[in-house]
C-alpha cells in the first residue's frame, strides 16, 4: 500500500453502489489496490525484478496460481456434481455439465452470428457507459461539492438507485424513441448511480487544508476545483467507474430482453426461450467474462491518473 | 540530507534572482503588517468562544515575529485573520495598508500539516502560485527550481511528495510560498511536527533563507526554544482569552548557529519566556478554581 499522508487519503472505501442484488460490485470496492490490474509493462518490469527481488515474482505467481486452482476446482466440482446427479437441497441433475457448455461454446464460436451478438452488446455498453460516465461525473462533483445541489439531486438518486433493471423496461420502451436506445438508456441507469455516488463521496473528501493551501495561492474557485477538488475525488471517482462498468454489464440483459435480434443478453434470453441449457450458461459466462474484461480495461485506462498514488518512499 | 541543507542555502549564486526579488519588495519597506484592536469570536450566543481577544499588533517591514504561546491560545487564529482565513468579529488587520479581506498569494502560508498537493510533482507544486499569476508554464518552472534550489531540494523536481521525508515537504512548502515573492510569510508551528534534530536544521536553513529573502515573517510556536532562536521580536500570547501578554525584542547578532543556545542572552531570554507562560499559566488555573 502506499504511504501517503493521512489528510490526502481520499480512497477510504469507495462508496458501494451496487445495485441490491449486485453483490459482486460490492466486492470490487473492497478490493481495493490488492487487486488493481497488471499493466503489459508492470509484468515486464515485474520481469526484471526478478532477477534482483526473487521474493515479488513469487508472490505473483503464487496469487495468479491460486486464483487459477480456484477456479478449476469450481470447474471440477461442478462437472463431479452434475456427473453425479447431485441431488441434496441442490439439484444439479438438469444443470448442463461443464463439458456440455464447452462443447456449445465452441460451437459458437465458430458461427458469426455469436460476434455479432457480442459486438451489439459491447457497443450498447459502450455508449450508456460512456454517457453515464458524462452525466455522472458532473453531477457527482455538484453534488460532492453544493449542498443546495446535494439536497435537491439526491433524493432522486436514493429512490431511483434500488430499482432493479428489469423494471425499468416498460417505462425504458415508452420513453424512448427507439429499442436501440431504450436498452443503452437501462446500461446507461446501471453505470450511472455508483459513478455519481463515488464521485460525491470523493468530492466531499477534498481536505480542508489543501483549499486553504491553493487559496493563499491565489487560486480562485474555478482553480480550487480543477487542482484541488478533482484530482482529490480522483480515487474515488475511478474506483466508480469500474463499479459503473461492472453494473451496467449487470443490466445488459434486461436491457436487451427489449431487443428482438441481437446482443449477448438477448442471446441468453432466447436461449432461456428455447431451454436450451447449455447456451444460457455460455451466455451467463460471456457476461460475467466480458463484465469483467470491461472492467479490467476500465482499471487500466484510469490507471495512470492514480500514479502519484503508488510513488512512495 | 544534511550535507544537502548546508550546502545548497548557501548557494547564493544560483538563487540569485529570488534573493534580489526578495530585497527589492524589503528596501521597498513592504511587508508591514497592522493588527488593530482585532478580536476573534467563534460561535455565537451561549456557545460564544473569545479565540482572540482585543490585540494591537505592528510588524515592521522584514523583521522576524515569533508569536509564542501554549496550545489553544489562539496563535493559529490571530495568524489566520492575517493569512485571510479568519474574519476578525472586530477591529482591522492590513498589510501595508490595504485592509485583509481574504486569503491572498502575497502573504505566502506554510501550514503545520502536509499540505502539498500529492498529485503534482515537487516542482509543480512550487510552480503553482506563479501559474495562478499568469506565468507561463516554462517561467512558473524555472521559478519554481530557483526556489527549490534555495531549499536545497532541486534534487526531487519530479518527485511526488508521498516520496519526501517529513521534512523535506515542508522544505518544498516554504518554497512553494516564497515562489509568489509573498511581502508577508505566515507559518504556523511548521516545524511541529518534526522530530528535534530535523527541526534545529529546518530552524537554521529558514534563517538563512529569510536572511537573503528579507520577507517579514509571522512564525507561530509554543516552543521557547524555537521563538527565542529565530526571533528579531517574540510576542507571548496567554489563554483563554488569548492577547498578547509580552512583547520584547531578541538582541542576538546574526547570522545564528545552534551555538548561541549557550550565550547569555539567549539563556535570560528563555528564562523570561517561560515565567511568563508559567505565570500566566499559574493565574489561569487558580481562576479555574474560583
Ligand atoms: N473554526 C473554529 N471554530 C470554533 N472554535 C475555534 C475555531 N478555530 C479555533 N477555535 C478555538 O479557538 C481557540 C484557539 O484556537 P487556536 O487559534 O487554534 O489555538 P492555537 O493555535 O494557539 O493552539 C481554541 O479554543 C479553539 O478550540
Ligand atoms: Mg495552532
Amino acid at each position: 500500500m502506499n504511504a501517503s499522508p493521512p489528510d490526502t487519503q481520499a480512497t477510504a472505501g469507495a462508496v458501494a453502489t451496487a445495485a441490491p442484488d449486485g453483490a459482486p460490485e460490492a466486492m470490487d470496492a473492497a478490493e481495493g489496490e490488492a487487486d488493481r490490474p497488471v499493466t503489459p509493462r508492470e509484468a515486464v518490469s515485474v520481469l526484471i525484478a526478478a532477477a534482483l527481488k526473487p521474493k515479488a515474482v513469487k508472490a505473483f505467481a503464487k496469487s495468479w496460481s491460486i486464483r487459477l486452482t480456484a477456479l478449476a476446482v469450481g470447474v471440477l466440482i461442478w462437472q463431479w456434481a452434475t456427473a453425479i446427479n447431485f441431488n441434496y437441497f441442490i439439484n444439479f441433475e438438469n444443470i448442463p455439465s461443464p463439458v456440455k457448455v464447452w462443447t456449445a461454446f465452441v460451437a459458437h464460436v465458430q458461427s458469426t452470428e455469436f460476434y455479432i451478438h457480442i459486438a451489439v452488446s459491447m457497443q450498447r455498453i459502450f455508449i450508456g457507459y460512456m454517457s453515464a460516465v458524462g452525466l455522472g461525473i458532473l453531477l457527482g462533483l455538484v453534488i460532492g461539492r453544493s449542498r443546495l445541489a446535494r439536497d435537491v439531486i439526491s433524493p432522486y438518486i436514493e429512490i431511483l438507485r434500488p430499482i432493479p433493471a428489469v423494471a425499468w423496461i416498460p417505462l425504458a420502451i415508452l420513453m424512448w424513441p427507439t429499442e436501440e436506445s431504450s436498452i443503452i438508456y437501462i446500461t446507461f441507469l446501471g453505470a450511472l448511480f455508483p459513478i455519481i455516488l463515488n464521485t460525491a463521496h470523493g468530492a466531499e473528501l477534498t481536505p480542508d487544508v489543501l483549499i486553504r493551501a491553493a487559496k493563499s495561492l491565489g487560486a480562485n474557485r474555478r482553480e480550487i476545483f480543477w487542482h484541488v477538488v478533482i484530482p482529490a475525488a480522483l480515487p474515488s471517482i475511478t474506483a466508480g467507474l469500474a463499479i459503473g462498468m461492472g453494473v451496467s454489464w449487470f443490466s445488459l440483459l434486461a436491457g436487451e430482453i427489449i431487443s428482438g435480434q441481437y446482443g449477448i443478453g438477448y442471446f441468453t434470453w432466447n436461449a432461456y426461450s428455447l431451454i436450451n441449457y447449455p447456451d444460457i450458461v455460455v451466455g451467463m459466462l460471456m457476461i460475467g467474462g466480458l463484465g469483467t474484461l470491461s472492467t479490467y480495461a476500465v482499471r487500466l485506462a484510469t490507471r495512470p491518473l492514480l500514479s502519484w498514488q503508488r510513488r512512495s518512499r | 540530507m544534511i550535507a544537502n541543507i548546508i550546502n545548497l542555502s548557501r548557494d547564493k549564486d544560483a538563487s540569485a534572482a529570488a534573493v534580489q526579488a526578495g530585497k527589492n519588495l524589503s528596501s521597498e519597506g513592504k511587508g508591514h503588517v497592522t493588527i488593530e484592536d482585532v478580536s476573534v469570536v467563534f460561535g455565537a450566543g451561549a456557545d460564544a468562544h473569545t479565540a482572540v481577544e482585543s490585540t494591537q499588533l505592528e510588524v515592521q517591514p522584514g523583521e522576524f515575529l515569533c508569536i509564542l504561546g501554549p496550545s489553544g491560545c489562539g496563535k493559529s487564529t490571530l495568524l489566520n485573520s492575517v493569512a485571510g482565513f479568519v474574519q476578525p468579529s472586530s477591529g482591522t488587520v492590513a498589510v501595508d495598508g490595504a485592509p485583509v479581506t481574504g486569503p491572498g498569494p502575497e502573504r505566502g502560508m506554510v501550514f503545520q500539516q502536509y499540505s502539498l498537493m500529492p498529485w503534482k510533482t515537487v516542482r509543480d507544486n512550487v510552480a503553482f502560485g506563479p501559474l495562478l499569476a499568469g506565468q507561463s508554464k516554462s517561467e512558473a518552472q524555472s521559478i519554481a527550481y530557483t526556489f527549490l534550489n534555495m531549499v536545497g531540494l532541486t534534487r526531487f523536481a519530479k518527485h511526488y511528495p508521498a516520496e519526501l521525508s517529513g521534512g523535506m515537504q515542508q522544505r518544498v512548502g516554504i518554497a512553494r510560498a516564497l515562489a509568489n515573492y509573498p511581502s508577508v510569510l505566515l507559518m504556523d508551528e511548521p516545524f511541529g511536527a518534526l522530530d528535534a534534530q530535523t527541526r534545529l536544521m529546518m530552524q537554521e536553513n529558514l534563517l538563512r533563507i529569510w536572511e537573503d529573502f528579507g520577507t517579514t515573517v509571522m512564525f507561530v510556536t509554543h516552543d521557547v526554544d524555537e521563538a527565542v532562536f529565530l526571533a528579531d521580536r517574540v510576542v507571548i500570547m496567554s489563554a483563554a482569552p488569548g492577547r498578547i501578554i509580552d512583547d520584547f525584542r531578541v538582541d542576538i547578532p546574526r547570522p545564528r548557529t545552534t551555538d548561541i543556545t549557550t550565550d547569555d542572552t539567549y539563556i535570560q531570554l528563555k528564562r523570561r519566556c517561560m515565567d511568563r507562560i508559567r505565570s500566566e499559566s499559574l493565574r489561569a488555573f487558580e481562576q479555574q478554581n474560583h
